[in-house]
């Protein structure tokens, strides 16, 4: 009884292979049934549906039929042939076939009864020749464009998909966006399995695909938008980690390479796998604060990546080098590698997903994002936020401790601005500088920082050539941005 | 040049529908085309791999190989004005 409703409740899936969208679909594709794959020209449905196929036949031993109505069978290798599918190859293996269907209204004439028989035969012989358990239809809404009896096709249409569902065919429908329906001809009617949706909007000039699982029968699924990336290895569905809090809350802490901001933070430092970030205006020390980190986790003999957002490489080692920190000297010896991007060069995912690639080759104990302001500047807050919510998840699944510099804009309160990010910090480092008797000061204060005991000083400091030095508490009251709150005995 | 018509068409079976068309293109022919025509039935049930060629959708097709431009015609042929015209033996009207 409880067996037979679980059976009933669990479809079965075909996995599209596709990174990310076997996350959100929870498992693939709808087997044996058809999904309808609806977008704009130039959403990728088609690079889908074909991924789909070649993922199909080259992981999963499921030979597939592409049947194409849009553009013939050279013209669509030679497109996907950029993103590394060779469809060539698959089909002198015999695990896909490519059949094209051209429609051109002028030159048929129609007369009396007909029916869609020669596509049934033609996609029945494709599927026996390699026995294929997938098939992608791209796009047959355009046999609308072609013939005149519409009563006919969609009653032909009806007959394929079901015709389909009887031989246990997992299939891709392709379908150009209507004004007011998922499709232009209604197609949702015929396939209400599954229906994807994609989009590609460009906001303040970058373009950002997403995508969206509409409608899965008989299965969950991510509901939200999710932004995915066409690149030279395919499609890639964000998120590529999973969205759940559960890594670990690991209780070793690692110095910040300041004695004396260790002192601040319970003696001990950040916690491993934590994020930190360095907050201030400008030039007030925050990368070299964190550079100090770099330095103190190189020597112990952890692996660094720095992401660099506004500065070469170069520069930052030169400029690091005038303080005393040698950091080309831990680039030699392998334990920090850049990663520098202007961040208005490719949309907020295109980063997220160069950082997930980064990442995954080099595998670092630490990463540094500096800033993460200027990242902040690409997208909309809610889009930022979802970004910057996904690295943190995906840095602290991998127990990666994470510092991210902050640049407050001089007109901004000191600590109203990061409310966006703040959140998702664990320790929050405040820097500022005031002027005083012709003298700019630079203070710094733990703000917050979760599950540790920490100092409520506002502590002054100074950048040397030997670096970041911290004074004692003051004993003097100092004019700083925290004065008020402090209370001397 | 254009006097010999080699005219194919294609069916799935000898279905009512294959039936018709085949027995309204013998009629058409001998009426119009008497003596300049062949025609050539191609069942996609026999030979389903021959459907490629001339792009075969619709069923029953016929497809004029000559003379050229290739022509196509789809349905089961019961309208003969329909076929004359998509067979270039009558003008097309401007309306249709």
């Amino acid at each position: 009884m409880t067996k037979s409703r679980l059976e009933r409740s669990e479809i079965r899936k075909s996995p599209t292979g596709i990174p990310g969208l076997d996350d959100i679909t929870k498992g693939g594709f709808p087997q044996g049934r058809p999904t309808l794959v609806s977008g704009g020209p130039g959403s990728g449905k088609t690079l889908l549906g074909v991924s789909f196929l070649v993922n199909g036949a080259q992981q999963f031993s499921e030979p597939g039929v592409l049947m194409t109505f849009e553009e013939n069978a050279a013209e669509l290798a030679q497109d996907v042939r950029s993103l590394g599918y060779d469809l060539d190859k698959l089909v002198e293996q015999k695990k896909l076939i490519v059949d094209y269907i051209h429609v051109d209204r002028s030159e048929i004439e129609e007369t009396g009864e007909y029916d869609l028989e020669g596509l049934f035969v033609r996609l029945e012989h494709a599927i026996n020749q390699i026995g294929a358990k997938r098939v992608m239809l791209d796009t047959i809404e355009t046999l609308f464009g072609g013939l005149k009896d519409t009563g006919i096709l969609r009653a032909e249409l009806r007959r394929l998909f079901r015709w389909m569902r009887d031989r246990g065919i997992t299939a891709v429908v392709t379908a150009e966006r209507g004004e007011q329906m998922f499709t232009r001809q209604g197609l949702e009617e015929y396939i209400t399995d599954a229906v994807i949706s994609l989009d590609h909007r460009v906001h303040e000039q970058i373009s950002t695909r997403r995508i969206r699982v509409v409608k899965y029968r008989g299965s969950t699924h991510g509901t939200n938008e999710y932004p995915f990336l066409i690149d030279r290895d395919g499609i890639t569905v964000l998120p590529v980690t999973s969205l759940l809090l559960e890594h670990g809350a690991p209780n070793e802490r690692v110095s910040t390479g300041l004695a004396a901001l260790d002192g601040m933070l319970g003696g001990k430092g950040y916690y491993r796998a934590s994020t930190v970030l360095l907050s201030g205006t400008a030039g007030t020390g925050k990368t070299t604060i964190a550079a100090h980190f770099l330095e103190a986790a190189c020597a112990r003999g952890e692996r660094c990546m720095y992401f660099l957002f506004e500065e070469s490489p170069s520069q930052l080692i030169r400029n690091m080098r005038s303080t005393g920190i040698d950091l080309q000297k831990w680039v030699d010896k392998g334990l920090l590698r850049f990663h520098a991007d202007r961040p208005n060069r490719h949309g907020l995912e295109t980063h997220l997903l160069e950082m997930h690639h980064a990442v995954e080759t080099y595998d670092p104990d630490v990463v540094v994002l500096d800033p993460i302001t200027n990242l902040m500047a690409v997208g909309t807050q809610a889009d930022v936020r979802a970004m910057l919510t996904r690295v943190i998840d995906f840095f602290k699944t991998r127990g990666i401790t994470a510092v991210f510099t902050s640049l407050t804009s001089s007109t901004q309160t000191l600590e109203a601005t990061e409310s966006m990010i703040s959140s998702l910090m664990d320790t929050w480092i405040l820097v500022a500088i005031t002027e005083e008797d012709r003298k700019r000061n630079r203070w710094l204060y733990v703000l917050k920082s979760r599950g540790m005991p920490h100092s409520n000083d506002v502590r002054a400091f100074n950048i040397t050539n030997q670096g970041v030095v911290i004074s004692e508490p003051a004993k003097a009251k100092p004019t700083s941005p925290k004065s008020a709150k402090r209370k001397r005995k | 040049m254009s006097d010999n018509f080699a005219l194919r068409l294609y069916v799935a079976g000898q279905t009512p529908k294959a039936v018709r068309a085949f027995s309204n293109l013998r009629k058409i022919c001998e009426e119009h085309l008497k003596g300049r025509y062949s025609i050539e039935v191609i069942d996609l049930i026999e030979n389903p791999a021959l459907g490629r060629g001339d792009q075969i959708l619709a069923l029953p097709t016929l497809v004029r190989r000559l003379p050229t431009p290739i022509k196509k015609i789809i349905g089961d042929l019961s309208n003969t004005e329909r076929v004359l015209v998509g067979l270039d033996l009558r003008p097309r009207r401007p309306n249709s």
